[in-house]
């Protein structure tokens, strides 16, 4: 190394910019505490300090800034869900995201690609046309192709799938993108610092003290915070934080694993999904291929992830691409998804004042982080849910009002 | 690849076997409220732990109870549904 760079790089007067302040201690009481610094934690936290004036905040992060699913996701941006709750929601969602990168100064990599979810039976293209309709209607871009059009976008794709599951046609999204999803978080997690959120890592949540039905503080391993509302925003980690407060939902673990090959010369351009035969796909920007299955097959509150994954899923894979039967595959992995029985989120006001969920992001949360954030942030600050998420209240279990939200499904993202 | 010890016939991989959640025991469908039995139908013990949970080795359609470290995936026995317990 030259050595007026050296004596660059050790000159106090030119430290190195850190992206996050560092909080040597944490305060004996905020306005809101925020469990959980993935994407939706830290875009609340955010949206709280830029459109409420809300600033007292701490994020507490059991381990590091994105490292729970924000970080081991697929990154697939849609909108084109199957009930007008969820398509409302989402395109709105997708409308921030297009922002995103200059709000926060930071390059998110936001590429829009297109997104085919392939029907290889007479009974998925007619769901596809429904949504199609569902999607057309709330003024979202979304259309049935036929397999030429599948062909013309992936060429290398093998239109039978092996002779035994014959692409039919497609449901096609032209808004669907792909986005680099740690600097999804370190964007929101940089914004709401500069604004005076604390950010705290290495801090898990051990309790959550509840006196007469309401919030008053939270314990942590670092000490105890008073506080009088509470955000959880854990994803899989959800049921154990509900136990601490004594709250039943339908929601449920299950490990949803995702792979990515060596990097090789660009060639495919859109977002392929088939949900069928359990495959979905994108090619980075680097050039590796992101791959996805179904969830896993039984519940389970660990990371492991299996050979029997990556074996299901290269058959198929290859089902329609057969040329990459020569392409290694990199690495694997899996996270904890936070799945609910009608595959909607569940949002909102609990029956614990103070205490507010955001939460059942299942397979599918990544897209919905800047709705999550801006629609919680409302909710904080007015006590009422915002009317974006009135349907994802968790009442509606208790009612049989639940939302059928089939268009998320394992493999839709 | 993962074992699980079918009560009939013995160790089998898991790919051949179905899982189907806690052993929950059903309230009266005649004597529980509508709020009983919405959370009987939805609400799930979502929090790891040892659990006792329906599995069916799917080949020969034996059903039977697992206990299972849902934390740290080790399964601690399986056996036949003795009825309620
Ligand atoms: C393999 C995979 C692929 C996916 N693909 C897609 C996709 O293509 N498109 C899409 O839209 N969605 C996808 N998802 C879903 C998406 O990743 C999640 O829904 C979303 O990222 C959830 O974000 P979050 O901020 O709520 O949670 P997380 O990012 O999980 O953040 C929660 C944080 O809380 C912390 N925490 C937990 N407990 C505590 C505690 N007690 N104290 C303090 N901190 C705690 C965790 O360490 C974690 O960092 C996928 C998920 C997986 C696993």
């Amino acid at each position: 190394m030259p050595w007026r760079l050296l004596r660059f790089a050790l000159n106090k007067k030119h430290p190195e910019p850190r992206m996050f302040t560092f909080h040597e201690k944490l305060k004996p009481s905020y306005d809101v505490v925020i469990i959980g610094a993935g994407g939706h934690g830290l875009a609340a936290a955010y949206y709280l300090a830029k459109e409420h004036g809300v600033t007292n905040v701490c994020v507490l992060e059991k381990g590091y800034i994105g490292g729970g699913n924000t970080g081991r996701n697929t990154t697939i941006i849609r909108s084109n869900y199957l009930t007008p709750e969820g398509v409302q929601f989402y395109d709105e969602s997708v409308k921030l995201w297009q922002d995103l990168s200059t709000d926060f100064d930071l390059n998110l990599f936001y590429a829009n690609r297109g997104h085919f979810t392939l029907a290889h039976t007479d009974s998925a293209l007619r769901t596809m046309r429904w949504r199609a309709e569902v999607n057309k209607h709330y003024g979202v871009n979304s259309e049935v192709v036929g397999p030429e059009v599948v062909k013309e976008a992936a060429p290398m794709i093998d239109l039978s799938c092996a002779g035994h599951a014959p692409i039919l046609g497609a449901l096609y999204h032209a808004p669907g993108s792909v986005a680099r999803h740690d600097a999804v978080a370190w964007g929101y997690g940089r914004g709401a610092d500069q604004r005076g959120v604390e950010i705290h890592q290495q801090t898990e949540v051990l309790g959550i003290d509840v006196q007469a039905g309401k919030v008053k503080g939270v314990k942590t391993s670092r000490g105890y915070i008073s506080t009088g509302k509470v955000l959880c925003a854990v994803a899989g980690s959800t049921p154990r934080i509900l136990k601490m407060v004594d709250v039943k939902t339908p929601i449920y673990i299950h490990p949803l694993q995702a792979m990515v090959s060596e990097p090789i010369k660009p060639w495919l351009d859109p977002i392929l999904v088939s949900g069928s035969l359990h495959v979905y796909i994108s090619q980075s920007a680097r050039g590796e291929l992101v791959m996805g299955a179904s969830l896993d097959p039984y519940e389970l509150h660990g990371t492991r992830s299996t050979l029997d994954f990556v074996e299901g899923l290269s058959t198929h894979m290859l089902e329609m691409f057969p040329f990459l039967s020569g392409v290694k595959v990199m690495r694997q992995w899996a996270g904890m998804a936070d799945m609910t029985p009608d595959f909607a989120p569940v949002m909102g006001k609990t029956p614990v004042e103070g205490f507010y969920l955001d939460s059942g992001w299942g397979t599918w949360g990544f897209k919905a982080t800047p709705v999550c954030g801006k629609t919680m942030a409302h909710t904080l600050v007015n006590d009422t849910p915002h009317p974006l998420i009135t349907g994802f209240s968790m009442d509606r279990f208790r009612n049989y009002a639940l939302t059928g939200e089939k268009g998320a499904a394992s493999v839709g993202h | 690849m993962k074992i699980l010890t079918c009560p009939l016939n013995g160790p089998r991989p898991v790919s051949e076997f179905f899982y189907w959640g806690e052993v929950r025991p059903m309230p009266n469908p005649n004597l529980a409220s509508d709020d009983e039995w919405a959370d009987y139908v939805f609400n799930r013990n979502g929090a790891p732990g040892v659990k006792k949970e329906w599995w069916c080795h799917t080949p020969s359609n034996t059903w039977f109870i697992a206990e299972r470290d849902t934390e740290k995936d080790v399964v601690l026995k399986t056996y036949f549904y003795q009825g309620e317990e």
